[in-house]
């Protein structure tokens, strides 16, 4: 009672006294999402927004396999990205489930699901929140197969979680922590640039003979839509995708990040008539060397770009490899541009992030050389 | 002697210690209990499964009904009118704050907000049953707890719009308060991560006569930390208050899939802890519970753990539609019958504290000095854009100056493409 009263007051004064003011937060897109033209996949499209290609994956993954088991925190409901909306309706709760609230206990029981056999998709509910779980993918998981010498394996796990900014998520709803678990052999690491690349890798993933870890860019739940195949299909993991071909730099980034470099390289045409080629490096671990290396030997010189802070950042093992396999080939110093090495801070999100103005600065600089 | 040899005469010593630990025991009464280091307890003959089944459901202390009236006289608290007057107020002054705060969020002036309805009780009597020196680590959803001790209207409004007077320098989202001087550790959204913490912060000052409480839900309690934070307690004997609010829900989880037993009270006995089941929406009782197992702290140098049964009546965040998940009739009932607010309103009326027409100018009042602070941070500017390298270490490093003054560099070429109109320019 004195919630509704004091409620119905409180609003209507907030609205009558607040319209004059306008200092709106800053919510601004860093990026603008265009539909994939890359993926060519034969058969019946629908326009679907990544948490509808991503639920449409797991629906194929349980209808297709009756050992499958979808689970984690508020999943039953439809998960907090609406990701698993209906699936517990259609294949029962024993199939899929909310869990406790335990990031350890939801990946080292789903290590025990897959390694009697039975195919486990267990969501953290954001990979900021990953990090109990740590142990169990890193020494368990990773180390299954090798410590048993391939007697036992966790080979039909796959995790998924939610990482990246999203415009306001601060400290832990914003970070990608791919670096982490890229340096645990024994795991694979994706990481999707959109819906139909989601859907594809996600059931590559789920039927892969390994652990594997999905990193969704949560700001394309529903801020990226196009047209995706209906039907079952899969994506290679460990394989780079050239989204632009260019002749002057060569632009790698992952996940949502990938669309602030096409932008980059529209940017540089107009601007400095520099022609960038746009590679989605797609998968972590195992990543596509030739691709990389491929793409800098034609253009010499190669920007890489990452949400992640600098250091220790996948974009140094990168960095590493292009050193060593195309040394005499580069023009100028490979040009890092990522997050600074603080936590990911909430209001300054729009001066953290390697948005495309410092992307676009950094191939300035790189054709300046 | 070989090493064969030396080993084989070992080996035929402990076959002996074997023989002779038999035969003393042998020697002992029969009527001896189990002597395993690892339980002291008795023996039975007859088998049974210990389960749910064996044990009563703790019950759950109350000291108002419904409608606010004393059950037991001897549990009544007998505080001074400005006190239980200061609970009330703080506890409508939470509703108003979180009214205008969710409602902003909701025109995206804030990017995120939590609301507390339905848990005022919990916050406000386990609030005042403390004194200012004792350490708070809070969850989430505690305002209240600092409201009580003083966190201004304007330190919730700065920090939630992330101004240059937040004291969090805008780092991170809304509602994750601190206070120093308050001694409220700042909020951390990882769930559970402070719980052993407050258990450590308990220990370093044992013997102090300060205790340190520990709030979290139903849901943080399925965490591996949780189980770490009430076993240290238990083990190392901290004076600290493991003050679990159970509202029903974890996000859309209901608590019959969080916990298969009885609650999260039934673990304290489990980890030999004092425990007690509390109704967190009688502030009453959530005053003595507190009160009590504070004394209990300090006396025995023990912790205590609290588990105050309450419902949350709004949705887990502005994130959230728990519609999604729970039926508007079963949100209702508990905004209406037993409702934290209303049942403490009821008894200051029947003891002729409060009426019609206090009730009137407070709700003017309070609504009036939580526009004031809203405003008033509304138009403040965000700190300025370099802060963000501030506080990482206590001195910013080399590779972090370079990366500063990168950015710097940045920014005086391409300024027109920033936000730099909200932040503050020096
Ligand atoms: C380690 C971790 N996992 C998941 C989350 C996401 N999350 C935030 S609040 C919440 C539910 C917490 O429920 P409960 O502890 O019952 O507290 P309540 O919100 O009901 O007050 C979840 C799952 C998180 N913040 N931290």
């Amino acid at each position: 009672m004195a919630l509704t009263k004091v409620g119905r007051i409180a609003m209507k004064t907030l609205n009558d006294e607040i319209k004059v003011l306008n200092n709106v937060i800053v919510r601004r897109n860093n990026f603008v999402y265009t539909p994939d033209t890359k993926i060519t996949v034969q058969g019946e499209k629908t326009k679907m927004n990544m948490f509808q290609s991503i639920n449409s994956a797991l629906d194929i993954a349980l209808r297709t396999d009756d050992t499958a088991l979808v689970f984690g925190e508020d999943v039953g409901f439809g998960g907090v990205f609406r990701c698993t909306l209906g699936l517990r309706d259609k294949y029962g709760k024993d199939r899929v489930f909310n869990t406790p609230l335990c990031e350890q206990g939801i990946a080292g029981f789903a290590i025990g699901v897959a390694a009697v056999g039975s195919t486990a998709i267990a969501e953290i509910q954001f990979a900021d929140y990953i990090f109990p779980a740590f142990d169990q993918l890193v020494n368990e998981a990773a180390k299954y197969r090798y410590r048993s010498g391939g007697t036992f394996d966790c080979g039909k796990l796959t995790v998924r979680a939610p990482c990246g900014a999203v415009g306001h998520g601060a400290l832990y709803h914003s970070q990608s922590p791919e670096a982490y678990f890229a340096h645990t052999p024994g795991l694979k690491v994706v990481i999707p640039r959109g819906p139909t690349k989601a859907k594809g890798l996600l059931l590559s993933c789920i039927r892969d003979p390994d652990p594997c870890l999905v990193l969704e860019p949560k700001i394309l739940y529903r801020g990226a839509e196009e047209d995706v195949p209906v039907g079952d299909f899969q994506l290679p993991i460990g394989r780079a995708d050239i989204l632009a071909e260019g002749s002057d730099v060569t632009l790698i980034g992952w996940g949502a990040q990938v669309h602030v470099l096409k932008q980059v390289a529209q940017l540089a045409k107009e601007k400095y008539s520099v022609s960038c080629e746009v590679i989605d490096l797609v998968s972590i671990l195992p990543w596509d060397m030739d691709t990389v290396c491929k793409s800098v030997k034609k253009t010499k010189r190669v920007l890489i770009a990452h949400e992640a802070p600098l250091t220790g950042g996948f974009g140094a093992e990168i960095v590493a490899t292009i050193q060593e396999e195309c040394f005499l080939h580069l023009e100028a110093p490979i040009a890092r541009v990522t997050g600074f090495d603080t936590p990911f801070p909430h209001v300054f999100e729009p001066f953290y992030l390697p948005d495309k103005w410092r992307c676009l600065a950094a191939v300035a600089k790189l054709v300046n050389y | 002697m070989s090493v064969m040899n030396r080993s084989v005469s070992v080996l035929s010593k402990n076959i002996r210690n074997c023989f002779v630990r038999r035969h003393v025991k042998r020697s002992l009464s029969s009527e001896a209990g189990p002597l395993f280091p690892g339980a002291k307890t008795s023996w039975t003959e007859s088998f049974d499964f210990t389960g749910k089944h064996s044990y009563a459901p703790i019950p759950v202390y109350r000291v108002m009904d419904r409608r606010g009236n004393i059950i037991n006289p001897d549990e009544e608290p007998k505080l001074p009118d400005e006190t239980i007057l200061k609970m009330y107020k703080d506890m409508t002054l939470l509703n108003v704050m979180d009214k205008i705060l969710y409602e902003s969020q909701r025109q995206g002036r804030i990017s995120f907000y939590m609301t507390n309805y339905g848990e005022e009780a919990t916050q406000i009597g386990s609030a005042a049953a403390l004194d200012l020196e004792d350490i708070v680590y809070g969850q989430y959803r505690e305002a209240g707890v600092l409201m009580w001790r003083g966190f201004t209207l304007q330190q919730f409004v700065d920090q939630c719009y992330g101004n240059k007077d937040d004291r969090g320098q805008g780092k991170q989202m809304p509602i994750h308060y601190g206070s120093k001087e308050l001694n409220f550790i700042t909020i951390s959204s990882p769930l559970s991560t402070q719980m052993p913490q407050a258990v450590g912060s308990a220990y370093a000052l044992k013997g102090r006569n300060r205790v340190v409480i520990c709030y979290f839900g139903d849901g943080a309690a399925s965490e591996g930390d949780a189980h770490a934070a009430l076993n240290f307690a238990a083990t190392l004997d901290c004076p600290v208050l493991m003050f679990c609010r159970n509202n029903g829900y974890a996000i859309s989880t209901p608590v019959e899939e969080q916990y298969g037993g009885d609650g999260v009270a039934a673990r304290g006995p489990a980890y030999g802890m004092h425990t007690v089941r509390v109704d967190g929406n009688d502030v009453f009782a959530v005053y003595n519970a507190t009160r009590r197992a504070k004394e209990y702290a300090l006396r025995e140098s023990k912790p205590v753990l609290i588990e105050a049964m309450t419902y949350r009546v709004g949705d887990h965040s502005t994130s959230d539609d728990s519609s999604a998940y729970r039926s508007p009739d079963e949100v209702k009932q508990w905004s209406t019958n037993d409702y934290p607010t209303d049942k403490l309103r009821f008894h200051m009326e029947s003891r002729g504290l409060w009426d019609k027409e206090k009730e009137k100018e407070w709700q003017q009042q309070a609504r009036k000095d939580v526009m004031a602070a809203f405003q008033a941070g509304e138009v403040k500017h965000k700190p300025h854009w370099s802060v963000m390298f501030d506080e990482v270490y206590k001195f910013v490093p080399p590779h972090l100056q370079k990366q500063k003054a990168d950015m710097k560099e940045h920014m005086d070429k391409y300024k027109e493409h920033y936000p730099l109109d909200k932040f503050d320019g020096k």
